[in-house]
């Protein structure tokens, strides 16, 4: 591909792109996502190739293989157009049926959307309860393209955030504009974006760095995958964007070494770019320069936390350093680093290009914008959600989630994986908000949510998130590596039946004193799924500590005398 | 643009009601110990990076009338800032992290006296008697000053150990053992004679004269077999509750 002069090219080049494809034309997008991966969608993609080539359609149909369409318990998930019918849990046995169908228009009634209590079918993805509830700014274009595609993102649109911004828009009004737009970081914590980068970006060095945080390790979590891995470009195009109203030459994508797929699409994109002049020296004839790297992780948790992220980055074993001078003034080697989350950035284009005032027009009071959420558990429909912000919990965990399966009743909700926290079912009608969420002591987190029903053990709940992060713990701080250490051992006992009375007064000792005291965000969040139990669920805990140390029993007295 | 003259900037800050002025950069934990206010710690020394570890340092900051905790062998000061090195909330996080370490060495003499100190119950959990407390002062006294590397630390969280390399023990430690003295709890020590027994035995050398002992000449009959290391089990996966 020639290398990209101007905006003015790129320009003619989408146009060019456009003019070879008929939106009238049949489609056939087979989801290519993990989960779909998983129940061997590669054997149905390639049955619909073969089948295309068989009947001689070639040129009728096209066809491509995509990142996550978000129904993933329901998949293979294969979506045909015009009308983006959806056909769930397809085999490759459906496939000459489904491509006939397809040429001549028509629906494969066998194969779309049944509601499970009515029978009542739902062909078009708008009529879908799972997809007509959602708002799909970040996700909707991943079934309309082939990742590995740069011409795909184009005609979608692609990469014209970024020539707006480097022809019409100074770094300043690109920063402006953001901070405007009140785009919270999407890794947890919410803090605003663009206050972020104008940290970094007034910090004196002149070498300064900026990051995608694609390691999403929380447990539950799964929507930066889906975006990395479905619609890379859109995070790179981000990325340059925040680059170039920061003052960074460098950019460094840090993901999982542990997902083939992300790694080969974001690798082809980063080529890609590079080629057409969207990476590099002078970016589209403006003068601005470019780089960015891809780096893996070494397989630890932690090594999501920031300032643990940019050791790796550095060379070094990812132990998190205190931050009392923040990374985005001294991180990756002492340079200011400004590092988003993976979410964070997929935002930044579609601001630019609609606006602030579009994007506040999303959203509630304080947290702007949609939200993706990997909606799973007890939940009849689980998978990638993406909903505006304010939108009560009701919406995703009935609307969309299909509520609880198998006639049970739902019990709690937890947010934020392993260092979420659990609120009981009573609090449904709370919207998806930062803040609020926060004060309800289940913070969002990175955004993975997990629906519980009656049948769920609390006590075992929070015990199976803290062996999770017990086994992530550095183990440099005091409070992190002992203190959740003795939690497990102590929610253990009361599991097995040898709690004792005094066990809640040291578990509310050891949350206390490891959110208190350990050095990194890791240590420091790690009690929170257990204080929301204990805080909601507190009796669970006493009816168990009192069923399980039998009246008389010689060895539990002598314990209970200690 | 000319840099700022940083050096020499004085900073005032005050510290269990005593104020001071000492040079921008200084850690909170420095300017308490030039007042000769005292703060516990265990894993710093003066003669290495500041690590913040232990957590034992930990105190109370009051910085534009908010209140935080912070360990003092990392934080600088700041002008106007209020410490407090006691407090109700301090004073806990200490005691806890002491029982906590307890359960690892519950008769290390730095430990028994800030258990004394803070009312820390050396029985509250469970022992699982290692007898490190991680703070790391013999692998970074081996890295930052004598640059060697001989010991490291392996894994991560509750099941990370200290580890002699024996290709680097062998040739380095037996003139230097100087991290032994750092250690609070001699397990130091214990980790780097169980290295020589298993690795590179036979290099203490007998007293002059002392009689030649059986299993010397057993030995001579044995084949040399390299040791080879057993990895620790995998910790059994737990099932999500469903």
């Amino acid at each position: 591909m020639l290398r990209l002069q101007t905006a003015a090219e790129l320009e003619k080049l989408r146009a060019g792109i456009l003019a070879g494809r008929d939106p009238a034309k049949p489609c056939i997008a087979v989801c290519g996502g993990a989960a779909c991966d998983g129940l061997d969608s590669a054997a149905v993609g390639t049955a619909f190739a073969a089948e295309i080539k068989k009947q001689g359609l070639e040129a009728k149909v096209d066809f491509r293989i995509t990142g996550c369409h978000g129904l993933c318990n329901k998949g293979p998930n294969v979506i045909a157009g015009p009308g983006d019918v959806c056909y769930l849990e397809v085999k490759p046995e459906d496939v000459p049926e489904v491509v006939a169908s397809t040429v001549k228009g028509e629906v494969v009634d066998r194969l779309v959307y049944r509601d499970p209590s009515t029978g009542a079918k739902a062909a078009h993805m708008n009529e879908i309860p799972f997809y007509k509830h959602q708002m799909r700014i970040l996700l909707g274009d991943i079934p309309r393209i082939d990742p590995t595609s740069i011409d795909d993102y184009i005609g979608v649109g692609g990469y014209s955030a970024l020539a707006k911004a480097l022809t019409r828009m100074t770094p300043d009004q690109v920063l402006e504009e953001v901070k405007r737009a009140n785009l919270r970081g999407r890794g947890g914590g919410g803090f605003p974006a663009g206050l972020k980068w104008e940290t970094t970006r007034n910090a004196p060095e002149k070498t300064k760095y900026v990051i995608v945080n694609g390691h999403e390790g929380e447990s539950a979590a799964f929507m930066d995958r889906a975006m990395l891995t479905g619609n890379p470009h859109r995070v790179i195009e981000g990325l340059i964007i925040g680059a170039y109203a920061i003052g960074a030459q460098q950019g460094f994508i840090y993901t999982r070494h542990d997902s083939p797929s992300m790694a080969r699409h974001i690798t082809k994109a980063l080529a890609q770019a590079a080629e057409c002049g969207l990476l590099g020296k002078n970016i589209l004839g403006t003068g601005f320069d470019f780089e960015v790297e891809l780096h893996f992780d070494v397989g630890i948790f932690v090594s999501g936390e920031s300032s643990a992220l940019m050791r790796s980055i550095e060379g070094n074993a990812p132990e998190p350093r205190p931050k009392y001078i923040r990374t985005s003034v001294s991180g990756i080697w002492d340079k200011p680093s400004n590092l988003n989350n993976v979410e964070t950035w997929a935002n930044v284009p579609e601001i630019i290009n609609r606006g602030a005032d579009w994007y506040t027009s999303i959203g509630s009071e304080k947290s702007k914008g949609t939200k993706l959420v990997s909606l799973s558990g007890h939940v009849v429909n689980s998978g990638v959600v993406e909903v505006p912000m304010g939108t009560p919990l009701r919406t995703i965990v009935f609307d969309i989630g299909g509520g609880v399966p198998d006639g049970r009743a739902p019990k709690a909700i937890h947010f934020g994986g392993a260092m979420g926290g659990s609120i009981p079912i009573g609090m449904i009608d709370a919207p998806l908000d930062f803040d609020g969420m926060s004060k309800l002591g289940a913070p969002i987190g990175a955004g993975g949510l997990l629906v519980m029903n009656e049948d769920t053990d609390m006590i075992e709940m929070a015990r199976y998130l803290l062996d999770f992060l017990v086994k992530e713990s550095c183990g440099k701080c005091t409070p992190c590596r002992e203190g959740m250490w003795q939690m497990l051992k102590i929610l253990t006992d009361i599991v097995e039946g040898r709690g004792r009375k005094f066990d809640l007064e040291r578990l509310a000792d050891l949350t206390e004193v490891t959110s208190l005291g350990s050095l990194c965000a890791l240590g420091k969040t790690s009690s929170d799924p257990l204080k929301s139990m204990l805080r909601y669920f507190k009796p669970e805990f006493e009816a168990r500590i009192a069923a399980g140390s039998p009246a008389g029993s010689a060895a539990a007295a002598g314990r209970e005398a200690r | 643009m000319s840099e700022p003259i940083v050096q020499m900037v004085q900073i005032t800050l005050q510290i269990d009601g005593q104020e001071t002025t000492v040079p921008a950069g200084t850690t909170v934990l420095k300017a308490a110990q030039q007042l000769g206010v005292s703060i516990p710690t265990l894993c710093h020394h003066p003669k290495l990076e500041d690590y913040g570890g232990c957590r034992l340092c930990l105190v109370e900051v009051e910085s534009r009338g908010r209140t935080n905790y912070v360990v003092s062998c990392l934080y600088p000061v700041e002008n106007g800032l209020v410490v407090r090195t006691r407090s109700e909330k301090v004073d806990k996080v200490r005691r806890l992290i002491v029982e906590e370490l307890m359960a690892h060495a519950p008769d290390a003499p730095e430990l028994v006296r800030l258990a004394y100190e803070y009312g820390a119950d050396r029985n509250r959990f469970e022992k699982e008697a290692s007898f490190c407390v991680m703070c790391g002062l013999c692998v970074r006294y081996c890295d930052e000053v004598k640059q060697k590397r001989a010991v490291g630390f392996i894994e991560n969280g509750h099941v990370r150990e200290i580890s002699f390399i024996p290709e680097i023990a062998a040739k380095e430690c037996w003139s230097c053992q100087e991290c032994f003295a750092l250690c609070p709890t001699s397990y130091a020590q214990a980790a780097y004679f169980l290295t020589e027994a298993l690795a590179f035995p036979g290099r203490r050398k007998k007293k002059e004269g002392a009689p030649r002992r059986a299993e010397e000449d057993l030995m001579a009959k044995i084949p040399a077999v390299p040791v080879t290391f057993v990895k620790r089990p995998p910790a059994s996966k737990t099932e999500m509750a469903s």
